[in-house]
C-alpha cells in the first residue's frame, strides 16, 4: 500500500488538488471547503517534499502517465530543480491557506468562499503541474489552468477595479500563452515530439532551419509576459494591487517563479545555453532588459502610496535579478538565480502577508493610512522591517545569499559593471522599504492606526513562519543555495 | 577555561544582557543592575582573553559555513583585542553614566534603549574578533541597524531626519562600495580570511589586478566603510547627534566610529598587507583624502556653537588620523593609528560625558552659554580640560603618543605635506577645545539676574554638578586618558606583531 | 522564392493574416468585447497552424481501415496496446518524412512493440495517414480557448455592472474621476 502510493507520488501531487477542487464546489460550504483545501494543500506539500528528497538521494524520477511510455504518453519528471520549485510552491501554498480564513472573510463575500478555495486549489494544480511535467504541450495546459484560475482569483478583489485588472491580465496573459503555444507548435513541427528530453535531443541548433529560431523567439516572449519581465510587466502592478490580499500573497510568491522555472527549463533543456547565449545574444538582451527593469521598477516603487503596488513594482525588479543570474549561465550565477526564486518567494510572500494583516486591521493598504501603526501593531510592523531588510539583501537574511551569489558570478564572468549596477539598485530598495518603516514607526498615528489592535495570531503566525524562514535561510543554506547549486550543475550538464 | 571558549562567552554575554534587559523591562533597577553586571563580567572575560592574545596566542572559533567557502568565524588578534578591550571597558562606564543620564532626564523607552545598546556592543565585539571580511561585514551591518533606534530615540521630526541621514549614508555606502569591494576581493583571492601579509599578493603577482584596480579597490573599502567618516561621507556623524548623549558617547566616540576605522585598519593590514601597500603606493591618495578631512573637519568644528556638533566634527577629524595611519602603511603609522583608536576613544568619551553632564545639570547645549559654568561644575570641566589635552596630543595625555607615531609615519614616507596637516590640525584642536573649559572657569557667569551670586556657604555649596552616576564615570575616563600616556609602551608592544611580516 | 513556393505555403499566409488581424484587434480596440473577439481570432489562427501542420499529402483520416483492424484483432490478440503504440508511431513517422526531416526514431520504439507491431506497421504503411496528434492537441487548446473566452466575458459582465460601460477609455476616465 505504502509502496503503491510511493510509486504514484508524482501524479498524486496533481490529482490531489485537482480532485479536491470540484469537491470543494460540491461541498458548497465555505468552512468545509476551507478544511478540505487546507488538508489537501498540506498533503501536496508532503508529497513534494518526499519527491524532492527522492530526487536528491537518487536520480530523476520518471513517471509514465497511464503507463504510456514516452514519447507517446506524457512523462512526468521530477529532478532536483523541479522538486525544489514544487516544494516551495506547495509549501507557500499551504502556509498561505493557514493564513487565509480571516482575510478571506474580510475581503470576499461569504457566498463565494467555497468557490474561492476551489479556484485556489486549481491554481495550485496548474503551478505544480508546470513543474512536474516533462511534456511541452502539458506545460501549456497547466500554464493555462493556473492562469485562468488566477484571473478568476484576482477578480474577487473588493474594489471594482479588480475585474478590470483581471481582464487586462487575462488579455495579456492569453497573448503570452498563445505565443508559447505557437512556439511549441513550431518545435513540434521540427522534431515530431512533445517530450522535452526528446525535443532537446532532436532539435537542430546551429545551421538549423529558421523555424527553430522563430519557435525560440515565441517561447521566450510568451514566457517573458508570464514572468512579467520589463517591459512586458504592465499587467502585474494592477493585478497584485487589486486582488484580495490572500491571492496576492500566493500569486506573488509562486506564479511568476514557476514561469521563470519553465523559462529555465526551456533555455537550458531545449535551446541549450551554448546556443542561446553564445550563438544568439539572448544573455546580453536579458541582462539589458533585467537591469533597465530593475532600475525603472524600483524607482517606480519608491513613488507608490499604495503598499501593495509598491511591492508589486518591487517584484518586477526582483524578477530582473533572477534573470540576471540565469543569463550568466555559470553554476554560481544560475544557482543564484534559482535560489533567488526561492528566497524571493519567502520574502515577498511574507511582506504581502504583512500588507494583508494591515489591510485587515486598518482597512486600507494606502501608506498614508498606515501612519504610526507600528505603535499599535508592533509585531506586524517588525515583520515588515525584517522582510524589508531581506528584500534589500542585508547579511544574515535570505536576500543576502542570493545577492552574494549573483554578485560573485558577475565578477567571475568579468561583468563587474553589472555587479556595480546591482548594488546601486539595492539602494533603491533601501529607499522604498525604509519609507514604509518610517511611516510605521515615526509618524503620528492616523485615526485608524491609533485604534487598531495587533493582527490576530492566526495570521501573525504564518507571517512569521515565512519571515522567520527568510532569516533561517540567510544563515543556513544547504537546503536553499545547496540544492540550487546542485540543480544548476545538473542543468548545465553535470560539469561544475 | 580555554581561550576559544572565552570568545563565545564574550560574544554571548551582550546577547544575554539583551535577554535580561527585555525580561526585567518592568523593573528598572534590576534591568540596569543586570546590564551593569554583565558589562563588568564582559570586561573581565575580555581582559583575561587579552593576556593570552598579547603573548602570542590566536584563539579561534568557527560557527559554521553559510555558503561553501565563507563562514562566520572568529579569530582574535592584537588589534581586535585592543578594540574589544576598549569597547567592553567603556561599556561599564557608559552603562553607569547612561543610568544616571536617562533617569536624570526622564527619558522614555529606556528598556529598548539599553537592549539596542547591548546589541551594538555585541556587534562591536563580533567585528573586533572577526576572522574574515564576511563576519566583519555582518557585524558592521548589525551595528548599523541596531543603532538606528538609538539615534531616533526621541522619535521627533528632527530625530527622524537625523536617522534617515544616518541610515541612508551608512547603509548605502556599505552596500554600494563595501560589499562591492568584498565581492571583488573574493573573486581575486578566493578567500576572505584575514591573513597577516594580506591575501591579494598572489592576484597582484599574477597580474589579475592592475595598479589602478588596486587603488580603486582600496578606495571602495575606505569610502565603503562609511563609519570611518572619511569626507565626503561624513554627514551621518553630525546627524546622529540627535541621539541622547550616552549614545553619542559610546556609539559615536567608541563603538560605531571605531568599528569603522578598525575595519579600515584590518583591511589594510590583513587584506592588502602593509608591504603591498607600501610597494605599490596605491593607498597614498587616500592618505591625502584623510589629511584633507582632518584639517577641514577641524575648521568646521570651530564654527559650531552647539557642543555636541563641535565634538562630532572633532571626531571626524580624529578618525581621519587613524585612516591616515592605516593608509601610510608603515609600521609606525599603523601602530600610531591602532593606538589612537584607544587614546581617542577614552578622550572623546570623556568629552561627550561632559557634554551630557552639562546638559543634565544646567540644560545648556551651546558653548556660548557655558561661560562661567566651571565654578558650578568644576569636576566636569576639569575632566573636559584633561581629555582635551589628550585629544590635542599634548603630554601627559595619551593622544601624545599616537600622534607622535603618526607624525613619524608621515616623515618616514616623506609626505611632509601630511606632516604639516597634522600639525595644523593639532593647533586647530587647541583652538576649538581648550577655550571651552577656560572660559567656563575664567569668565564670570554672564547675564543671569535671576541667580544672585552666592558668596556665602563656601565653595562646596555652590556646586551644581550632575548626578554622581554621571560625574564619576567622566572623572574615571579623564584619569584613564592620562593613565594611557604611561601605558603607551605596553600598547606598542602589543600591536607590534601586526606590523611584522608573516614568518 | 518562386511564386509556386509562396502559393504552396498558402496555409501559412492564412495563419499569419488571421494572427495579425487578431493581434491588432486586441491591441487597438478599446471596447472590451472587441478585445475578446480579437483574442479569439488570434487563438484560432494558432489552431489552424497546428492543424495544417498535421496534414500529410494525400493522407486520409488516421483511422485504421476495418479490414486491417480485423486482421490486427486476429493476429495480435491481447497486444492491442502495443499495436496502438505502433500505429501511432507510424503516423508520426509519416508526418516527419513529409516534412523532409529524417530522424532516428527507432530508439524510441518500445521494446515489446517492435516484435508485434512491425508487421502491422508494414500493413499500415500502404495507406498514408494524416498526423492526428496536432488535431488532438488543438482539441485541448480549443477547450482552453473557450474557457478563456467564457471567463473574459464573465469579467466584462462584471465590469459593465460596476462601470456601466465596456469602453476601456471611458472606464479609465471614471476611475480617474473617483
Amino acid at each position: 500500500m505504502i509502496d503503491a502510493i510511493y510509486a504514484h507520488l508524482p501524479i498524486l501531487l496533481i490529482v490531489l488538488p485537482l480532485v479536491a477542487a470540484p469537491c470543494c464546489v460540491l461541498v458548497g460550504n465555505g468552512r468545509a471547503a476551507y478544511l478540505l483545501a487546507l488538508v489537501v494543500s498540506f498533503l501536496t506539500f508532503a508529497c513534494s517534499i518526499v519527491l524532492l528528497g527522492e530526487a536528491l538521494d537518487h536520480d530523476v524520477i520518471r513517471y509514465e502517465l497511464g503507463n504510456w511510455s514516452p514519447p507517446y504518453g506524457i512523462e512526468y519528471r521530477v529532478d532536483i530543480f523541479s522538486g525544489f520549485v514544487m516544494a516551495f510552491v506547495s509549501g507557500i501554498g499551504a502556509i498561505v491557506l493557514v493564513y487565509a480564513p480571516l482575510s478571506v472573510r474580510d475581503e470576499i463575500p461569504a457566498s463565494k468562499h467555497y468557490l474561492f478555495y476551489a479556484t485556489y486549489l486549481l491554481c495550485m494544480t496548474g503551478l505544480l503541474g508546470m513543474c512536474v511535467t516533462g511534456d511541452l504541450f502539458n506545460v501549456f495546459v497547466f500554464l493555462e489552468i493556473s492562469s485562468l484560475s488566477s484571473y478568476a482569483l484576482i477578480s474577487l478583489g473588493r474594489t471594482r477595479r479588480a475585474p478590470l485588472a483581471a481582464f487586462q491580465y487575462l488579455i495579456l496573459g492569453s497573448i503570452g500563452a498563445t505565443f508559447i503555444l505557437i512556439g511549441i507548435g513550431l518545435l513540434y513541427q521540427m522534431t515530431g515530439t512533445l517530450n522535452m528530453a526528446d525535443i532537446a535531443a532532436r532539435v537542430p541548433h546551429e545551421h538549423g532551419p529558421r523555424t527553430v529560431l522563430v519557435a525560440f523567439a515565441f517561447l521566450t516572449v510568451g514566457l517573458c509576459v508570464k514572468m512579467a519581465v520589463f517591459p512586458l510587466h504592465t499587467w502585474l502592478p494592477n493585478a497584485y494591487t487589486y486582488a484580495p490580499s490572500v491571492v496576492t500573497c500566493f500569486i506573488a510568491a509562486t506564479a511568476t517563479k514557476v514561469s521563470v522555472y519553465a523559462f529555465v527549463r526551456i533555455i537550458f533543456g531545449i535551446i541549450t545555453p551554448g546556443f542561446a547565449f553564445d550563438v544568439l545574444p539572448l544573455d546580453t538582451e536579458l541582462m539589458l532588459f533585467s537591469l533597465v527593469g530593475i532600475f525603472i521598477a524600483s524607482t517606480a516603487a519608491i513613488y507608490q502610496d499604495n503598499v501593495k503596488r509598491l511591492l508589486a513594482y518591487s517584484s518586477v525588479a526582483q524578477i530582473g535579478y533572477m534573470l540576471l543570474g540565469i543569463s550568466m549561465a555559470t553554476p554560481t550565477g544560475l544557482s543564484g538565480g534559482i535560489v533567488h526564486m526561492f528566497n524571493h518567494a519567502l520574502i515577498k510572500g511574507g511582506l504581502f502577508m504583512v500588507a494583508g494583516c494591515f489591510a485587515l486591521r486598518l482597512g486600507s493598504v494606502q501608506l498614508s493610512d498606515w501612519k504610526g501603526a507600528g505603535r499599535t501593531m508592533p509585531f506586524t510592523a517588525l515583520a515588515w522591517a525584517i522582510g524589508g531588510l531581506a528584500l534589500i539583501g542585508v547579511p544574515l537574511t535570505a536576500g543576502f545569499i542570493s545577492k552574494w551569489l549573483l554578485l560573485t558570478s558577475a565578477f567571475e564572468t568579468g561583468r563587474w559593471p553589472i555587479a556595480v549596477l546591482m548594488l546601486l539598485s539595492s539602494l533603491l530598495a533601501v529607499v522604498y522599504v525604509w519609507r514604509v518603516v518610517e511611516t510605521l514607526f515615526f509618524s503620528e498615528p492616523s485615526e485608524a492606526a491609533a485604534n487598531a489592535t495587533e493582527a490576530p495570531l492566526r495570521m501573525l503566525v504564518p507571517t512569521y513562519v515565512l519571515i522567520g524562514a527568510t532569516l533561517l535561510f540567510g544563515v543556513w543554506t544547504p537546503y536553499s543555495a545547496g540544492i540550487a547549486r546542485q540543480a544548476a550543475i545538473a542543468l548545465l550538464g553535470g560539469t561544475p | 577555561m580555554s581561550p576559544d571558549h572565552m570568545i563565545w562567552i564574550s560574544l554571548a554575554l551582550p546577547l544575554l544582557a539583551v535577554g535580561l534587559i527585555a525580561f526585567f523591562g518592568k523593573t528598572p533597577d534590576l534591568r540596569d543592575g543586570a546590564s551593569g553586571t554583565i558589562a563588568g563580567l564582559l570586561f573581565i572575560v575580555t581582559a583575561s582573553l587579552s593576556i593570552g592574545v598579547f603573548s602570542g596566542e590566536r584563539p579561534e572559533l568557527h560557527l559554521g559555513e553559510m555558503l561553501p567557502g565563507f563562514e562566520i568565524a572568529f579569530r582574535v588578534e592584537p588589534l581586535g583585542m585592543l578594540f574589544a578591550l576598549v569597547a567592553s571597558g567603556l561599556w561599564i562606564l557608559t552603562t553607569a553614566y547612561a543610568v544616571g543620564y536617562m533617569r536624570g532626564h526622564h527619558e522614555l523607552h529606556q528598556t529598548r534603549f539599553f537592549a539596542c545598546f547591548a546589541i551594538a556592543i555585541f556587534a562591536a565585539l563580533a567585528a573586533a574578533f572577526s576572522a574574515n571580511l564576511f563576519t566583519l561585514f555582518v557585524a558592521y551591518e548589525v551595528m548599523t541597524i541596531s543603532t538606528y533606534p538609538l539615534v531616533t530615540h526621541h522619535g521627533t521630526e528632527e530625530a527622524k531626519r537625523g536617522g534617515r541621514i544616518y541610515l541612508g549614508i551608512l547603509l548605502s555606502t556599505s552596500i554600494a562600495f563595501f560589499m562591492l569591494a568584498i565581492v571583488w576581493t573574493w573573486s581575486l583571492a578566493g578567500t576572505l580570511d584575514f591573513k597577516l601579509g594580506g591575501i591579494l599578493s598572489d592576484a597582484v603577482a599574477e597580474d589579475r589586478i592592475s595598479q589602478t584596480g588596486l587603488g580603486v579597490l582600496i578606495g571602495l573599502f575606505a569610502f565603503g566603510i562609511g563609519k570611518a567618516a572619511l569626507m565626503p561621507f561624513h554627514r551621518w556623524l553630525p546627524a546622529a547627534m540627535v541621539a541622547p548623549t550616552p549614545v553619542s558617547a559610546l556609539l559615536h566616540a567608541v563603538a560605531v566610529v571605531k568599528v569603522g576605522v578598525f575595519s579600515v585598519m584590518k583591511v589594510c593590514v590583513y587584506i592588502f598587507g602593509l608591504e603591498l601597500l607600501r610597494e605599490t603606493g596605491v593607498s597614498l591618495y587616500l592618505a591625502y583624502v584623510a589629511g584633507f578631512t582632518l584639517v577641514v573637519a577641524s575648521l568646521v568644528a570651530m564654527t559650531k556653537d552647539n557642543l555636541k556638533a563641535r565634538l562630532a566634527y572633532s571626531t571626524i577629524g580624529q578618525l581621519a588620523y587613524i585612516t591616515l595611519g592605516a593608509m601610510l602603511a608603515t609600521p609606525n603609522s599603523v601602530i600610531g593609528g591602532g593606538m589612537h583608536i584607544a587614546m581617542h576613544a577614552v578622550g572623546k568619551i570623556t568629552l561627550f560625558f561632559c557634554a551630557g553632564a552639562i546638559y543634565v545639570a544646567a540644560h545648556k547645549k551651546n558653548i556660548s552659554d557655558m561661560e562661567g559654568l566651571g565654578r558650578k561644575m568644576p569636576f566636569t570641566f576639569a575632566a573636559f580640560l584633561i581629555a582635551s589635552v589628550s585629544i590635542i596630543g599634548l603630554p601627559p595625555g595619551g593622544g601624545a603618543w599616537s600622534k607622535w607615531f603618526l607624525a613619524v609615519g608621515t616623515v618616514e614616507t616623506h609626505q611632509y605635506l601630511l606632516t604639516a596637516a597634522l600639525m595644523v590640525s593639532s593647533l586647530l584642536n587647541i583652538a576649538y577645545l581648550v577655550p571651552i573649559p577656560i572660559r567656563a572657569f575664567m569668565k564670570p557667569k554672564s547675564g543671569s539676574p535671576d541667580e544672585p551670586v552666592q558668596e556665602t556657604g563656601g565653595w562646596f555649596a555652590n556646586l551644581q554638578e550632575a548626578p554622581a552616576l554621571c560625574v564619576v564615570p567622566l572623572c574615571v575616563t579623564a584619569i584613564g586618558s592620562v593613565a594611557l600616556f604611561f601605558a603607551a609602551e605596553w600598547i606598542y608592544q602589543a600591536l607590534l606583531p601586526i606590523t611584522m611580516m608573516p614568518s | 522564392m518562386t511564386l509556386e513556393s509562396i502559393a504552396g505555403l498558402y496555409n501559412y499566409w492564412v495563419v499569419i493574416f488571421l494572427m495579425m488581424t487578431g493581434f491588432y484587434i486586441v491591441l487597438a480596440r478599446k471596447n472590451l468585447i472587441k478585445s475578446v473577439i480579437g483574442l479569439n481570432i488570434f487563438q484560432t489562427s494558432v489552431f489552424l497552424l497546428y492543424i495544417t501542420m498535421g496534414k500529410v499529402d494525400h493522407g486520409t483520416a488516421p483511422i485504421v481501415p476495418p479490414a486491417i483492424a480485423a486482421e490486427q484483432a486476429h493476429a495480435a490478440h491481447g497486444t492491442t496496446e502495443a499495436g496502438h503504440a505502433a500505429v501511432g508511431h507510424a503516423a508520426l513517422e509519416h508526418a516527419e518524412t513529409a516534412q523532409g526531416l529524417a530522424h532516428d526514431v527507432a530508439h524510441n520504439l518500445a521494446d515489446d512493440a517492435i516484435s508485434h507491431g512491425s508487421e502491422l506497421a508494414h500493413a499500415s504503411t500502404e495507406i498514408i495517414y494524416s498526423n492526428p496528434l496536432p488535431s488532438v492537441l488543438m482539441l485541448t487548446a480549443i477547450v482552453v480557448g473557450i474557457a478563456t473566452t467564457a471567463l473574459a466575458l464573465a469579467l466584462v459582465v462584471r465590469i459593465r455592472e460596476d462601470y456601466g460601460t465596456v469602453d476601456e477609455e471611458r472606464i479609465l476616465e471614471l476611475d480617474r474621476g473617483e
